[in-house]
């Protein structure tokens, strides 16, 4: 383990997207992520580095993995971890997000985890609080934690970020994972590609200097990474596309489209698969699938922001 | 008798087509003499002398959509605070929207509104009835009892009617009437769950988006009616070039037809949401630059006759939410002037052509008294100071809601004093 002194300070109180971080913010986060990949792989995992220190998860939307993974990265720091489960919760009564936020703010945690199906209500929320926010997701807007653990994912198996053709495959209307991951890896120097029905693209997508195209084959060709994005259940069936059958023949990753990328292309996927419908089996679970791994990086970007978000050294800079 | 001599103003008077420097005489709440030539006429004894060297003096303006909480939302706004609010910003009448609580579709709420304008508010209110019973889309209103009673247009007000053919169905009825109908159109499938401009930044705030075309398709479907029912129509709040294209046309071929646009959509554009302000959640939505500098110059060719605060006072319950779930809406009574004398001050509309927006124009549609400064017409007028510089301050509104997407703006023009058939109901502090 690197100590936490030799990382450069994270100049943000806040992680509220991949948007308006520097190369250089990425950096440190990926940095003290591969550092906290170490302390999760060995026997004791528990450092003290958060003792004393308290973390709220608030959950809007049901979320099993990401909210465990940033209960365990609290856990594995020492920080006391309190989940708030909403559908029990007095906003079914009607209470706004700002007085959760200002009731949970005057229990005096350290740390905010939000997810919330609304866009801008963690950096809402981050205006009425007194500690440090991390969306954890927060419409159609972003999700900065897994736009890192993609690239920590990356930089780990291929040893950089610049000049990797990252092909972005699926639902990006939809998608924060995309537009996380299309901010950090553009700013990162990948060459990036959009591959999706015409029906899941945003408006404007177009004007933001990628790729965009509607074939797979095309998409794919000679990629480094491939990246695949849920398609929600509701949105199979005649919305956006007539079905998971067709959608699959045209956009679901399956050993034969796969080929166009280049041999040791690695394959994504955010979780939770719909097998069958974006990603086949043999590949999910294939050699090129990474898929495990990026849950694996997941619990250590987590740690890492958090850490990094709660360095002592700011106190020591308020106190000062 | 009382007598106000207004001595050396710059008058515009669009219905004139004048734009001079003279005198104004307001005899009894009736102007009685008006232009250059009622310079050094002398007044009646006792009569008020106000010199008016280098300020304006426009007729009353007259705001065509203005949304109010009472009944039903007085803790918004009140019929006498919005009176206020207007008389602070050089409005002398204005049309209220039959969004409250209960639906103004009825001759008793008409009469409830006049009433309470009556006793309550210094400005000339003027009920619109909505046009479909509990602003539903399906069963018209009396249109014609309801004229009677005091309703100046028939109005949806925040809705938008759906069906083709209960629209071509008001407009036919409402011919027989004489009755304009004014209509925001918002195809609701197509702009579904969008709360701001389909584009590039909306898409970066990961907020859906409205398309264009959500405003243009059953406006085209309006216009057509228009022309098929020869019925007058005035499409009320327009953001995009392609509506204000689909109103050039509908003029060139002789349908009756007016059109209106809020002057926030002149004034700004979608990048002023920022990081999810949510008092820039309007309706329709700021569109992109190109937009509003396609409405600017329908303003200026006369393609949109009408400019409107589109004022729609929200509370903080309603607005301090995330963006998506944020009512939509801005106050804007107190600054309807000044933001539109941003764009005399720019060079992008002549002064006549401005006034005739905010104030002639909709007299004319909407059949209002006021609208003009010449002799025998109601004494309805406002002074302007067209250079004072000003910073919009919240504390400083009237209005009792201060949902304002001009907070900190820097304006340049300010009402002095405004008057209502001859009584001064505003004057500016530092004017007094």
């Amino acid at each position: 383990m690197t100590a936490a002194h030799d990382f450069p300070l994270y100049p943000h109180r806040h992680l509220l997207g991949i948007r308006g971080l520097s190369p250089a913010d990425i950096e440190i986060l990926l940095a003290r992520a591969d550092d906290a990949v170490s302390l999760s792989r060995q026997q004791d995992k528990k450092s003290s580095a958060l003792r004393g220190r308290t973390q709220i998860n608030l959950f809007y939307e049901a979320s099993t993995r990401t909210q465990a993974s940033f209960e365990l990265a609290g856990k594995r720091l020492g920080a006391d971890v309190m989940n708030m489960s909403v559908a029990s919760s007095s906003v079914k009564k009607g209470e706004t997000l700002i007085d959760t936020a200002i009731t949970l703010n005057a229990m005096r945690p350290d740390i905010l985890v939000i997810r919330h199906h609304s866009a801008g209500a963690a950096a809402l929320l981050s205006q009425k609080v007194g500690c440090s926010v991390v969306n954890a997701g927060d419409g159609a807007h972003e999700h900065p934690t897994q736009a890192l653990l993609d690239a920590l994912t990356i930089k780990r198996a291929k040893g950089r970020l610049a000049r990797l053709t990252v092909a972005i495959c699926g639902d990006v209307l939809h998608s924060r994972v995309a537009r996380s991951n299309l901010i950090l890896l553009g700013a990162m120097g990948a060459r990036l590609r959009i591959v999706a029905p015409s029906t899941l693209l945003p408006a404007g997508i177009r004007e933001m200097g990628v790729e965009v195209t509607n074939s797979m084959a095309e998409g794919l060709r000679d990629a480094d990474v491939v990246m695949m994005l849920r398609l929600q259940r509701e949105r199979m069936a005649g919305s956006f596309v007539p079905s998971s059958r067709e959608y699959f023949r045209y956009f679901g990753l399956d050993k034969e489209k796969l080929k166009a990328a280049k041999d040791d292309c690695l394959v994504m996927h955010p979780g939770p698969m719909n097998r069958g419908v974006e990603i086949s089996s043999a590949v999910a679970d294939g050699p090129q699938s990474v898929i495990q791994e990026q849950v694996e990086m997941g619990v250590a970007v987590r740690m890492a922001v958090m850490q990094a978000l709660l360095d002592p050294r700011r106190n020591d800079e308020i106190a000062a | 008798m009382s007598a106000s001599l207004f001595e050396r103003a710059r008058i515009v008077d669009p219905l004139r087509g004048l734009d001079e420097t003279g005198s104004v005489l307001v005899v009894d709440g009736k102007i009685t003499a008006s232009g250059a030539d009622a310079l050094n006429q002398g007044a009646p004894e006792g009569a008020t002398r106000i010199d008016c060297a280098n300020k304006l003096l426009v007729p009353g303006l007259i705001d065509s959509w203005v949304f109010i909480g009472e009944p039903g939302g007085e803790h918004r706004e009140t019929i006498a605070s919005a009176g206020k609010a207007a008389a602070a910003g050089g409005v002398t009448s204005l049309v209220m929207m039959p969004d409250t609580n209960p639906v103004i579709d009825d001759v008793a709420l008409v009469e409830f509104v006049l009433r309470t304008a009556r006793a309550s508010a210094e400005i000339n209110i003027h009920p619109a009835a909505s046009v479909t019973k509990g602003l539903e889309g399906r069963e018209l209103t009396e249109f014609g009892l309801l004229k009677q009673a005091g309703a100046v247009a028939f109005a949806e007000g925040r809705h938008s009617i759906r069906s083709s053919l209960v629209m071509r169905r008001a407009l036919t009825y409402a011919r027989d009437f004489d009755a304009v109908v004014a209509h925001q159109t918002t195809d609701a499938d197509l702009a579904a769950d969008g709360v701001m401009n389909e584009g590039l930044y909306g898409t970066w705030l990961g907020l859906p988006g409205i398309p264009r075309e959500a405003e243009l398709l059953p406006l085209e479907r309006d216009l057509s009616l228009a022309r098929l029912t020869g019925a007058k129509y005035h499409a009320a709040k327009l953001s995009t070039a392609l509506s204000a294209d689909a109103i050039r046309r509908a003029k060139q071929d002789g349908a009756d037809v007016t059109a209106g646009a809020a002057i926030a959509n002149l004034s700004l554009n979608e990048n002023d949401v920022g990081e999810y302000r949510t008092f820039f959640k309007l309706d329709p939505p700021l569109r992109a630059e190109e937009d509003r500098q396609a409405m600017i110059e329908a303003l200026r060719d006369g393609t949109i006759d009408i400019l409107v605060s589109s004022h729609d006072p929200q509370d903080v319950d309603t607005k301090r939410l995330p963006f998506a779930d944020a009512e939509a809406g801005a106050i804007g009574l107190e600054t309807l002037l000044a933001a539109a004398l941003r764009l005399y001050h720019s060079g992008e509309v002549p002064l006549l052509r401005l006034v005739d927006a905010l104030s002639t124009a909709p007299a004319r549609r909407f059949g209002l008294e006021g609208g003009t400064l010449r002799p025998t017409a109601v004494a309805n007028l406002a002074l302007i100071d067209l250079d004072e510089p000003w910073i919009v301050r919240e504390e400083a509104l009237l209005s009792r809601s201060k949902n304002t997407c001009f907070e900190g703006a820097r304006m340049q023009g300010r009402v002095l004093q405004t008057m209502v058939a001859g009584r001064t109901v505003f004057q500016a502090e530092s004017y007094r």
